[in-house]
């Protein structure tokens, strides 16, 4: 049925390509769910099948479980992943308030300065990182990973949120100071709850590469007390032999969390996408 | 208790110079209206009043006190916004009331003027309401709550009808207008529109590129305005202004009103042709081009029938014409 605003075949073929999209980018995620519920010759014999009663096995998850000491890594991973979270959002809106609040001189070259290392992959700096927490006795410390996580989420958060708080209305904040309200109640009271929307995609978009991280937790806190969880899994790759179960059984888990996390955000961040087109 | 004087007040914005020098006193219980085009100043203006703006220089001096450098919370000053700016999180009483919490004021002391600000605004049955709750007329008239509880030396409006339409726009006046008679308060109220300011005023501040152009009633500015910005400033259609030489005049511009010009098919001063008629019922705009005085615009009061296209005869009343010099100034 056509209406002047929806053909059928212009409907089709939108859905054909949104299906196609989603059935490539879910694929390997349901791959590696798939067969962390396979037995070892399920996942080699017919890697593409779902578990059938013959090769349904859960040895992946009791040896995750049983050996090495997951828990505790899932732990220092939603430590790290959380605090460093909470200063990225805390400094970055704090330092996007400044920018597009106050009139100072040199603020748009110290705008242009903070959202440098949007174009600057910190991962370069990685010898240099290394030398600074060896002289500061932080390696192996989950406060290392959390002061680099930190760095590294900062400038796309200045960047993105200092953007939205120009939006907010200048009457309100100045209401707030007539009614003799400071500065920082005027931030955390007035301002914060408005740009909510965009501080959930600010943490969308920090959190994931930071829980994905291998590079730095490999590198600056490989020790056994502040394993993160993609470090741990590395424990069942071996040179000569791997233990599939145990690592899709692990990655399986290690989605969880991050999923939920997003599920939280997701809905005021569809509202901080659209909020500019629709408002 | 509520006087304002500003002396010599200059505000920059790096190079580009917003208000060049303005002087201005206003008495206690005056309703003061800034009015000019958008880009004045006039905005600026009372945010330096209210201290949202530091002056570049110059002195803000309320009650006798020099608050040049007093923080905006304690002059004793409350502000009305276009947009509302109420606090979204907090409902109608509470943001009435957190200005005076803020300042540590006593529990009872808060409620008793809530109650008398929310009868006076007829606000009672939304105290516990939050502003998305509430209409754009009801949210103003919030706003102007959380003025009036805070028993301001000066009140201060920034173009609060703005946001409003046209039927809201004529009753919230009405009410602002019967706050100040009740209150006997200073107000000082900016406003793009002229009928707001012709409406509201005791006075009226004339401002145009930083710089105070006329200073006073109404009347007395539609009346003798000192120069030709302010006669078309003031007074809806514009007034006319026709080019001295043309007309074999000695000043370089001749002002008329166009409610000041009569209209007859047969004989008169001007002669011209209607290019187009408004027909509104109370009265009728007819815009003329005339052969000597280019196209000029006359309001009739009542109905009146012309089609474009038609000759007509335009005559100014006698006395009631305007002449301007070369700078714009009235020639007495």
């Amino acid at each position: 049925m056509s209406t002047a605003t929806r053909s059928l075949p212009r409907t089709i073929g939108a859905h054909a390509i949104l299906l196609t999209y989603t059935a490539i980018a879910l694929f390997p995620v349901i791959i590696v769910i798939m067969n962390s519920f396979k037995s070892r010759a399920g996942i080699f014999g017919a890697p593409l099948t779902p578990p059938t009663p013959e090769t349904f096995d859960l040895i992946g998850y009791t040896t995750v479980i049983g050996q090495g000491d997951f828990i505790h890594y899932f732990q220092n991973s939603l430590v790290v992943t959380v605090a460093s979270l909470f200063f990225v959002l805390l400094f970055g809106a704090m330092a996007a308030f400044a920018l597009s609040e106050y009139r100072f001189r040199g603020n748009t070259l110290m705008g242009l300065y903070l959202a440098l290392g949007i174009m600057i992959p910190i991962r370069l700096g990685t010898v240099a990182i290394l030398q600074l927490m060896v002289a500061s006795g932080l390696v192996n410390t989950l406060t290392a990973l959390v002061l680099v996580y930190t760095a590294q989420g900062l400038p796309l958060a200045v960047f993105i949120l200092s953007e939205f708080m120009k939006q907010v209305s200048d009457d309100l904040k100045n209401a707030g100071r007539i009614d003799g309200l400071s500065e920082y109640t005027i931030f955390f009271r007035l301002v914060l709850p408005l740009v909510r929307p965009s501080m959930a995609t600010v943490a969308v978009f920090t959190m994931i590469p930071i829980w994905n991280d291998l590079w730095f937790p490999l590198i600056l806190a490989p020790s056994e007390e502040t394993k993160t969880v993609t470090l741990g899994a590395q424990l069942f790759l071996g040179q000569f032999v791997t233990n599939w179960n145990a690592i899709l059984a692990a990655l399986s888990l290690a989605i969880m969390p991050v999923l939920i996390l997003y599920v939280i955000f997701s809905r005021q961040l569809i509202r901080g996408i659209t909020s500019g087109a629709v408002k | 208790m509520g006087s304002l004087k500003i002396e010599n007040v200059k505000k920059a914005f790096g190079p580009v110079e917003v208000l060049k020098g303005i002087n201005l006193e206003v008495t206690d219980g005056e309703f003061v209206v800034f009015v000019g085009p958008s880009g004045c100043g006039k905005s600026t203006l009372l945010r330096v009043i209210a201290g949202l703006e530091d002056s570049t220089s110059g002195r803000v001096v309320i009650d006798g006190e020099d608050v040049s450098v007093t923080p905006p919370a304690k002059r004793g000053i409350a502000m009305v916004f276009q947009t509302y700016a109420l606090y979204p999180h907090l409902t109608v009483k509470n943001n009435m009331g957190l200005g005076l919490k803020q300042a540590s004021t006593p529990a009872a002391e808060i409620d008793r003027r809530i109650g008398i600000a929310s009868s006076m605004l007829s606000l009672e049955p939304y105290l516990e309401r939050r502003p998305a709750e509430l209409s754009g007329g009801q949210r103003q008239r919030v706003a102007i709550g959380r003025a009036v509880v805070r028993e301001p030396k000066l009140f201060l409006f920034d173009e609060p009808l703005s946001n409003l339409d046209a039927a809201l726009r004529v009753n919230t006046r009405l009410e602002i207008a019967q706050l100040h008679r009740r209150l006997k308060a200073t107000m000082i109220y900016v406003t793009h529109d002229q009928v707001e300011a012709m409406t509201l005023a005791d006075k009226i501040v004339v401002l145009n590129a930083g710089r105070i152009e006329q200073i006073g009633g109404p009347m007395e500015l539609y009346n003798s305005p000192a120069n030709e910005f302010v006669a078309g400033f003031i007074g809806s259609p514009k007034m006319n202004f026709i080019d001295g030489a043309r007309l074999g005049e000695t000043a370089k511009t001749i002002g008329v009103r166009p409610e000041h010009l009569t209209v007859d098919t047969k004989s008169g001063a001007w002669k011209g042709t209607v290019v187009h008629a408004e027909h509104l019922g109370a009265d009728t705009n007819l815009y003329l081009d005339c052969e000597k005085a280019g196209l000029i615009t006359v309001r009739i009061f009542g109905v009146y029938n012309a089609e474009p296209g038609a000759t007509l005869y335009a005559t100014p009343e006698p006395g009631k014409t305007y002449r301007f010099g070369a700078d714009g100034k009235v020639l007495k």
